[in-house]
């Protein structure tokens, strides 16, 4: 995915080539009708065609010339309009291509009494139905999406994530789920399938990049109501002109009524057909965006909504944090150097191999440089972490150096007949204040001290916090920690809120509590135990790497399991608005300045007087209403770049937002078309056209 | 425009802003039913007519039937003014036995003072008697604007309410708003302008003997006026204040027993907007944020403001007809200069084009000047403010809910452009609402354009026209405008008392009212249904000037802007004509 959807120029060439083709075919009137603003724009191109017929049959009101420039105009600017949709379906239809590519024909290996005992059946792929058993080997493709019910393997999931490295997935646990088309690389599954072939990720996923199930947003809605709306008294108001021009030219007793094609002409200027050409691309090309993120929205109304997101809860691990503790102070106990804590603390931790060890074997190296030694060399037994005992260690020369959790240890000194010294105890509840966890090393019976593992809060991240505040939206910490632990980080990391000891009943209730105050919550998770509160969320972000219920509950999905992304995956939500916002107000702008081109124009034989409203000095009525049509269908093509990048976005607060982007897109609309009309109709004189 | 003018226009609308802020809030507690030394004077009338009609103040209603209580009360209402102007010469107090009316001029009499539009195809004092006027035009003076009062209500309590059902009660809604503002107000104002010499009596027409004898057309001499009086001031009272229009007189506050003094005139004015002024205020009390009162404030007052200096820069030019003939149009102490045709002397320049531009922002119509002498812009100004449906301040609760239909729309596309679902006042605005407003703001101008499309296209239509050419043009659409927009004030110059008129800017006079109050009580309730959403830094902001900016570009791009051809042909072409014939 991310090899093929990764930075795709605006304008591929052959996308280009297929987009011009496709644009022809969406000319028929029927797929029109799907986006009344266009559905007008044609039928009125259409009208026009039939006036350009009657012209040359020598019956027409107007010259066939004229006639058919303004027909030619009109059908450009519904072509234009299906140029852009097909150009950002194109890009989408590119990457379905990719992923069809890693969808072949698998036979599957059936299990029909649902366990290893019988031997498989061979099955093809396609007839797999949900609930039903298959063995999966090494070297096998994964048949379908499921939940491993027994087995561990290792997993290719680049046909779906575009990362190579393998994943482990076993049984049980959060791990445990599978996607169709992904491939086994070691040892071998029992999958329970979930999904009837034709309803797998990899077949929403293609369907979802094809923009072949897209339904209108929201939004998307009402922006059409307003644009049909306007468009229905545009329609009035040239239907009108009619007879008020009729009635001028009786009364001046000069001029004729204004003809059709001038009318035609009018009326496509005045309804809003940039924006009504380049609003389905917006769409789709949003939910490209989303896709080249790494991140698949189940429904547009999702992406829509990350937009309208007042309150983010993320999970502190991961998001927050560093994955991982890292050891930061050695503080040793009375009568114990901090370099034979440090050595202790090294040798306890030379065969742990966690994050956790490794840093404190590289904390003792960099503070008192005591070099890593080799664990064989010595002769040293690892003694490795359990859930019974809660420690780890090594026993080399009689010596039992352990460290773990304060209470572990005590237990442990205490039945050797050592006790936990008062300094020490304090350091360790001095740490936990700090929103660090302490471990206490032992030598025998005798503590030598704590060392202090802490939260590594990413870096940026309290930047990104700040400008999502500016932006409107609370962050709360969602963690397991203590409370006194939480606050530490939350003070840190520079969140608004934090919940500590959450659990999935807290996270839930919190949820509900912001939903019922009228705030809209998103949220990240993987686990099953994460399903009720996704499924509650407005945005919920499921990881890939997660389970299937967590799948199934969020509607969205992150292919790189990244629980930032959720910062990103908003912004492109409310980038989707503002572009259709700012392409409006730009859209409807533009009428202002077509008033002025074209009112004098069409008045001229009636009331010469009019004249003086033809501020851009242009040079015949005809050209007038040429350079008007032709601005109109070329603004959709120089705006098409716009409304697949989308307009820029950069985090501030609302009324910042909105005073910038009424500058650039509200004047920017009053102004451009003056130019730009101006300019055409400079050239049309130039190439001597009229 | 010399500087007293400016003076003038300067000091209305400062007193107009210092008296309409110190209304808002007692306003807006006395509507919404709060006790106070008026309840305690009134209130047994407000019970009393609780049970005359059988109502219950305290029942909660639905949108729908809030909107049928609405349009029942109004149907009830045009069907009994229709039958009494109908058979009025039947009826006592009709002391200069004046005849019934014509059924095409009792439809459009009683379907233009229903709508609170006042639009006068009667000839005023010579078609309406005594009874008519106080039984059926007072009446609905009063009840118009309160049931414009209580649709604004009802939208407000949209706003306010979170996850409801109902918008209060129609009926109590409707009381409230005649009994504590409208009839206190309109009692202070009649007694204002009696002392200025405005006439109240029950007695028939006085013959006067004139003090120079004159000739009628024949030749004969005339030695006697017929001077109408009437309940005069307590009907331009509640005229003014309701946003009505309908003068007891045909020439409206030209007359001077309508309008006798520049005192007269300033009160008068100020009474045409300050109702809906004020309730700008009440709205920033009802959704407890003040600032949101003046931001809508602000918006009407800019769009008011840029019309009035337009209608007053232009009146101040000298009426190019009158060039070459000797009269001094020159400003000067002791000449207001420009263009005083059709102008009273005693409130000049200055008091002509702001009470025209008053008249048409707020749907008044009442008028004290002839427009259709005014210079090409002048009219064009007034027209303008028309067209987008009377928001810059507009009718008393109508404007403000029309204004509102507009801050939709704005708050629709800017709400979008800063990234959020659009919310206002922490109501989301979605496809519903965005349908029922862009529904709301483009029936008027459908229906005056249609409506002009077949007046210029019939027979019957270019009948009633006497100027031939942009100017006749500009007559008939002024009418259409006038009625679909519950303005009321005339062009004059157009012979609007014929069938054709009567019935089709009738016919405008409703769509342009019933069409706008069903979608914005439709919106009321599906507001009143929502969740209120907390606004943060990320929500759009509707205070501040670059909304009223926004709110009042919208205003003209979508409401105006349809007319730019249809001015074009009318007051622009005009305009330029007289420009050019004058070099």
């Amino acid at each position: 995915m991310r090899a093929t959807g990764k930075a795709r120029p605006l304008f591929d060439p052959p996308l280009l080539w297929r987009a011009l083709r496709d644009a022809l075919v969406r000319l028929n009137p029927a797929y029109q009708l799907r986006n009344p603003v266009m559905f007008v724009t044609e039928v009125v191109a259409l009208v026009t065609l039939l006036l350009f017929a009657l012209a040359v049959l020598g019956r027409g009101e107007a010259s066939a010339g004229f006639t058919f420039a303004v027909s030619a105009g009109l059908w450009l600017t519904v072509y234009f309009a299906n140029i852009a949709e097909a150009l950002a379906e194109g890009r989408g239809k590119a990457q379905a291509e990719s992923l069809r590519a890693s969808r072949r024909e698998v036979v599957a290996k059936l299990l029909p009494a649902g366990d290893r005992r019988a031997a498989p059946q061979p099955v093809p792929g396609t007839a797999l139905r949900a609930g039903q058993v298959v063995l999966v080997e090494a070297g096998d493709t994964i048949p379908g999406d499921g939940e491993i019910v027994e087995g561990i393997a290792s997993v290719n999931e680049s046909a779906i994530t575009g990362e190579s490295a393998p994943v482990i997935r076993e049984s049980g646990g959060d791990r445990s789920s599978v996607t169709g088309g992904t491939r086994v690389l070691s040892d071998w599954i029992v999958v329970r399938i979930t999904a009837n072939a034709g309803e797998t990720f990899l077949d929403r996923m293609i369907a979802l990049v094809e923009g072949a199930r897209r339904r209108k947003t929201p939004n998307e809605i009402a922006l059409h109501i307003l644009l049909v709306a306007l468009t229905l008294v545009f329609l009035v108001v040239v239907a009108t002109l009619r007879p008020f021009s009729a009635y001028a030219a009786t009364v001046a007793g000069q001029g004729v009524p204004v003809t059709l094609t001038a009318l035609a002409a009018l009326l496509v200027c005045l309804i809003p057909t940039t924006i009504g050409g380049l609003l389905s691309a917006i769409g789709i090309a949003g939910m490209d965006r989303m896709i080249q993120a790494n991140v698949i929205a189940t429904s547009g109304r999702a992406v829509e909504a990350a937009g309208d997101v007042d309150v983010l809860l993320l999970d502190k691990t991961g998001t927050i944090t560093l994955g991982n503790r890292q050891a930061a102070a050695f503080l040793p106990a009375a009568g114990v150097s901090p370099r034979e804590l440090a050595d202790a603390a090294q040798l306890a931790s030379l065969s742990d191999e966690t994050p956790e060890g490794r840093s404190i074997v590289v904390l003792a190296k960099e503070r008192y440089a005591l070099r890593e030694r080799e664990v064989h060399a010595l002769g040293a037994q690892f003694v490795p972490f359990s859930a019974q005992s809660r420690m780890s260690g090594v026993d080399l020369d009689g010596r039992s150096i352990r460290k773990g959790a304060a209470d572990a240890v005590e237990a442990w000194v205490r039945e050797q007949g050592g006790i936990l010294p008062p300094e020490v105890r304090s350091a360790v509840e001095l740490v936990a204040q700090r929103g660090a966890t302490p471990l206490v090393v032992a030598d025998g019976a005798r503590v030598l001290g704590v060392i202090e593992l802490k939260d590594i809060v990413k870096g940026g991240i309290k930047e990104r916090f700040a400008e999502l505040r500016r932006m409107g939206i609370r962050t709360v910490m969602i963690t397991g920690d203590n409370p006194l632990t939480a606050a530490a980080i939350a003070a840190e990391a520079g969140v608004d809120d934090f919940l500590a000891q959450a659990t999935p009943e807290t996270k839930l209730r919190l949820i509900r509590d912001q939903q019922a105050g009228g705030r809209l919550v998103a949220m990240t998770g993987d686990g099953t135990n994460d399903a009720p509160a996704l499924a509650q969320a407005d945005v919920a972000v499921a990881m890939n790497s997660g389970t299937q219920a967590a799948k199934e509950a969020g509607n969205l999905v992150d292919l790189d399991s990244n629980p930032t992304k959720l910062i990103e995956i908003v912004e492109i939500g409310k980038q989707i608005l503002i572009t259709r916002g700012a392409l409006t107000t730009f859209s409807i702008a533009n009428d202002v300045a077509k008033y002025f081109a074209i009112i004098p124009a069409v008045f001229a034989g009636t009331w010469p007087a009019l004249g003086a409203l033809d501020v851009m000095r242009l040079a015949t009525p005809e050209s007038a209403i040429l350079s008007a049509v032709i601005f109109n269908a070329l603004i959709i093509v120089a705006l098409v770049p716009l409304a697949l990048r989308g307009v820029r976005f950069r985090p501030m607060a609302a009324g910042a937002l909105l005073r910038r982007n009424v500058l650039i897109y509200g004047l920017g609309g009053l102004v451009v078309p003056f130019l730009g009309i101006k300019a055409i109709d400079l050239l049309l004189v130039a190439l001597h056209l009229v | 425009m010399n500087a007293n003018g400016v003076l003038q226009i300067a000091l209305y609308l400062v007193v107009l802003t210092a008296c309409s802020r110190m209304l808002g809030r007692p306003i807006a507690r006395a509507l919404d039913g709060e006790r106070s030394w008026l309840t305690r004077a009134l209130g047994p009338l407000e019970r009393l007519v609780y049970r005359l009609a059988g109502a219950d103040p305290a029942r909660e209603m639905t949108w729908m039937e809030y909107a049928l209580a609405f349009l029942l009360f109004n149907a009830a209402g045009t069907i009994a003014l229709y039958a009494l102007l109908r058979v009025q010469g039947f009826l006592p107090l009709n002391p200069d036995l004046l005849p019934g009316l014509s059924p095409h001029l009792a439809f459009n009499t009683a379907t233009s003072f229903a709508t609170n539009t006042n639009w006068q195809s009667y000839g005023g004092e010579t078609t309406i008697s005594a009874l008519g006027a106080m039984l059926g035009l007072t009446v609905q003076n009063f009840v118009s604007a309160a049931a414009g009062i209580a649709v604004l209500l009802a939208l407000v309590r949209g706003i306010v309410r979170r996850s409801a059902g109902t918008i209060g009660n129609f009926w109590a809604d409707l009381v409230r708003g005649s009994l504590y503002v409208l009839l206190p107000l309109s009692l202070l104002l009649a007694v204002a302008l009696v002392s200025q010499g405005v006439v109240q009596t029950l007695a028939g027409s006085l013959d006067v003997p004139l003090l120079q004898p004159a000739a009628d057309a024949q030749g004969q001499p005339v030695v006697s006026q017929r001077l109408a009086l009437g309940p005069v001031a307590s009907q331009i009272a509640i005229k003014q204040l309701g946003t009505n229009g309908g003068g007891y007189y045909n020439v409206n506050s030209a007359h001077p027993f309508e309008n006798p003094t520049p005192l007269s005139n300033f009160l008068e004015l100020l009474a045409i907007l300050l109702i809906p002024a004020a309730l700008c205020f009440s709205f920033g009390h009802w959704v407890k944020e003040v600032r949101q009162g003046w931001a809508l404030y602000a918006a009407m007052l800019v769009l008011l403001g840029l019309f009035l200096a337009l209608a007053a820069w232009s009146e101040a030019q000298p009426n190019p007809g009158l060039a070459g003939l000797g009269v001094d149009e020159a400003a000067a102490a002791g000449n207001p200069g420009g263009n005083m045709e059709g102008k009273e002397v005693r409130f000049g320049i200055a008091g002509s084009a702001t009470w025209a531009a008053a008249t048409t922002a707020a749907s008044n119509g009442s008028v004290n000047s002839m427009h259709d002498s005014f210079n090409p812009l002048g009219g064009l100004a007034a027209m303008t403010l028309m067209a987008p449906g009377e928001v810059a301040f507009g009718g008393v609760g109508s404007g403000l809910y029309g204004m509102l239909l507009f801050v939709i729309v704005t708050v629709f596309i800017s709400g979008l452009m800063v990234g959020r679902t659009p919310e206002y006042l922490g109501k989301k605005i979605e496809s519903y609402e965005t349908k029922m407003a862009a529904l709301g703001i483009l029936v008027s101008p459908i229906a005056a354009l249609v409506g002009t499309a077949v007046a210029v296209s019939t027979a019957a239509g270019a009948a009633g026209v006497a100027n031939p050419g942009p100017h006749g043009f500009s007559e008939i659409l002024y009418a259409f405008l006038s009625a679909a927009n519950n303005n009321g004030s005339a062009f004059a110059g157009l012979s609007a008392n014929a069938p054709f008129y009567d019935t089709a800017l009738g016919l405008c006079m409703l769509f342009g009212r019933y069409f706008i109050v069903v979608p914005v009580l439709a919106i009321a309730g599906s507001l009143a249904a929502k969740k209120f959403v907390p606004p943060s830094t990320g929500t759009l902001p509707t205070h501040t000037p670059l909304f009223v900016t926004l709110l009042v570009g919208v205003v003209l791009i979508v409401g105006a802007l349809n007319f730019v051809p249809a001015f074009a042909l009318g007051p622009i072409v005009e305009q330029l004509q007289l420009v050019s014939a004058g070099h």
